[in-house]
């Protein structure tokens, strides 16, 4: 698995609550059987106009959206389908880190196995950051995994919780299936136990 | 010992390992797969070179891709085909049970499960798809996982999982006539919203839960993800017992496993984090007229304006989803014109999904501006339809009568709506462009969307002669 320590980037804001797994990656890319080069898909729907141009007014086709690497969006981000696509597509396309009041389980789940940060924040520091990601052009932010700060340079600052089981694990980059087997004799005992062995 | 609820014992039976801090690393008893978010997880498990630990607690189907059209015929779209191809050859790899496109038993993994007794009371059940939770319907916890954990699961049949928290859902009274499962269930995510369950296990309680059918319940477990919870859940009782016995993969001492379940249910004086209660006599037949789930009113109503909500995301939110589905706000619910009507998916497609449906088709006319479609959830409900002569009927009336699988529910396969096109669709998601790009999704019941195929508009089911 990836790991995360600390990200510093441009931060693109999303003023969109309930963002579906449906809209950032549609059902017609999920016929690959590959886990990459999903990223020039994302968000297809949205970021293009019916004849197939890019849409102007996407948020991702802003010229100032270029090199993004930290979206900002409202709650709920990520609903809906448990297709771990989405993470893929955000993650090939640039995104290290995600940042909303809310998330949806499955999607903030799936984040972490793919090296990427999402970061649960108080509907009112969204809304900071909005505001500030209007004030200043471009807007940097950065997120430290390890002393758990996510600051920029004007002097916000607010606390990354994280639990700290899975902090532990993306600041090691720790392979889950590696450490499950790390307790293969007690899966074994249960399925004895439980008269599950074959 | 403390009472505990449903949840709470299923959990604390299937904890194979808990270290303080940590996620428990949890026993999985079934684990279904499908086409669509299994192939990286097998790549994943031959890169490192591992097995599927348990092959025969792992059963597969190819739903989500499949035509819906003459089986016969070869798959038109060859990324479709080669993604199917890929599940087949990665099942007789791995020695996993598949039920290929001309198995009888094929179907949507969710409809399947439960219809051949896979499915069973106190197990964990996952599946790389959020609706797995349908399977709580048994009394089971089930949900969706990504397939990074799909992959974990087929190499160790553990989960590592953080405890949800647990949310009650009572409703209590009887259901009004005319109103269905699946009302019961959309009043619900429009109660709580379509966050309002995120990070709890969800358990439906109360007399009207009680006095469902086991395909209604499953109808309302299958939404549970649609108001945000993983896992929706409703203990077992006779019915579900009565459901399961005789069904092929049911355990052979069927007896002595009914009396184990039956130490499932919640104790008295159990405790969940939260407990929300409703009365079913508030409830109406539902229309969704937004772009999630909760975004619902009952079909005598009006669709709101944006002005209607307190808080400026909801109204953002509620701007939005009204000019994608081209609607202004205030538009009576019955005056709604529809292009087109779904009935399917692993929310209503069941066989009382489709007598419910055929009753109301019965001797009607689809409208001349509506094209509309019937896609049985498995081989066994097409061939139970057809076997009740219900396929004549929905013929008769100028539905479309298809194979089945998962087809308009997310529009992977040729069936999709058109941009523009307005449709009733008794599935699960009313997501911008989920049945097609531009498409414009109503969810309903079965029997509303049969009424409104025939009428053209919708039409409050309970004023149908
Ligand atoms: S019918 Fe729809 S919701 Fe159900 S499994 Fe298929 S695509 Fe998913």
């Amino acid at each position: 698995m990836k790991s995360f320590t600390t990200h510093t980037g441009k931060v693109v804001a999303m003023d969109r609550a309930n963002v579906d797994t449906d809209q950032i990656i549609p059902k017609q890319f999920l016929k690959r059987i590959e886990r990459t080069g999903f990223g020039e898909f994302l968000f297809w729907d949205w970021s293009q106009l019916d004849d197939g141009s890019p849409n102007p007014e996407f948020e991702l086709n802003q010229p100032q959206a270029e090199g993004a690497s930290i979206l900002l969006a409202r709650r709920n981000f990520g609903c809906g389908s448990s297709r771990e696509h989405a993470p893929w597509a955000l993650e090939d396309y640039g995104f290290r880190v995600i940042i909303a009041p809310s998330f949806a389980d499955i999607f903030y789940n799936n984040c972490f196995k793919n090296g990427m940060l999402p970061i649960r924040l108080s509907e009112a520091e969204v809304e900071e950051l909005f505001q500030r990601a209007t004030q200043h052009t471009p807007y940097a932010l950065t997120a430290d995994l390890d002393s758990q700060e996510l600051s920029d340079a004007h002097g916000f600052s607010a606390r990354i919780d994280v639990e700290p089981f899975r902090r532990h694990c993306l600041l090691q980059g720790l392979d889950d299936i590696g450490q499950t087997l790390q307790h293969e004799a007690k899966i074994t005992e249960y399925e004895t136990a439980h008269g599950l062995a074959s | 010992m403390k009472p505990r609820t449903l949840f709470q014992k299923i959990w604390d039976n299937h904890v194979v390992h808990q270290e303080a801090g940590r996620q428990a690393i949890l026993y999985v008893d079934l684990h279904l797969v499908h086409e669509v978010t299994s192939p990286q997880a097998f790549e994943g498990l031959r890169l490192a070179n591992r097995l599927v630990r348990r092959p025969e607690r792992t059963v597969a189907t190819a739903d989500h891709n499949v035509p819906t059209s003459d089986r016969s015929l070869p798959i038109a779209d060859p990324i479709s085909k080669q993604q199917i191809d890929t599940l087949r050859a990665n099942c007789k790899e791995f020695g996993i049970t598949y039920y290929d496109l001309n198995d009888a038993q094929q179907g949507i993994v969710h409809v399947i499960g439960p219809e051949l007794g896979y499915t069973q009371p106190g197990m964990i059940i996952v599946c790389g798809d959020s609706h797995t939770s349908t399977h709580g319907a048994f009394g089971a916890l089930a949900f969706g996982i990504g397939t990074s954990e799909v992959e974990h699961v087929l190499a160790t049949q553990t989960l590592l999982q953080d405890k949800p928290k647990t949310l009650e859902l009572r409703v209590d009274g009887e259901l009004k006539p005319g109103v269905t499962a699946k009302d019961l269930i959309l009043y619900l995510i429009g109660q709580i919203t379509t966050d309002g369950g995120t990070g709890y296990c969800v358990e439906y309680t109360g007399e009207a839960i009680r006095s469902l059918t086991m395909e209604n319940r499953m109808t309302v477990c299958n939404m549970s993800i649609e108001g945000g919870a993983r896992a929706g859940m409703i203990a077992p009782d006779d019915t579900t017992y009565e459901y399961l016995r005789g069904r092929k993969f049911v355990p052979k001492d069927f007896d002595a496993a009914v009396a184990k379940w039956r130490e499932l249910p919640t104790d008295p004086g159990a405790e969940y984090d939260k407990s929300l209660v409703f009365q079913a006599a508030d409830i109406a037949p539902q229309v969704t007229w937004g772009t999630n789930p909760g975004l619902v009113v009952s079909v005598n109503s009006h669709v709101p304006k944006p002005a209607d909500f307190s808080d400026t995301t909801e109204q953002k939110t509620a701007a939005a989803a009204l000019e994608y589905m081209g609607l202004k706000g205030g538009e009576a619910i019955t005056d709604l014109k529809l292009d087109r009507v779904f009935i399917g998916s692993c929310t209503n497609a069941r066989i009382e999904d489709l007598r419910a449906a055929a009753a109301v088709a019965r001797g009607h006319q689809v409208s001349e501006n509506v094209n509309a479609m019937v896609v049985p959830g498995s081989g066994q409900v097409k061939i139970q339809a057809e076997q009740e002569g219900l396929d004549k009927v929905f013929r008769e009336a100028g539905f479309d009568w298809r194979e089945a699988g998962c087809s308009m529910c997310l529009a992977m396969n040729p069936d999709k709506l058109a941009p523009g096109e307005r449709c009733a669709s008794t599935s699960n998601r009313n997501f911008e462009g989920r049945q097609g790009k531009g498409g414009r999704t109503h969810l309903v019941s079965p029997a509303m969307a049969a009424a409104a195929a025939i009428a053209g508009h919708f039409v409050d089911i309970r004023d149908w002669k």
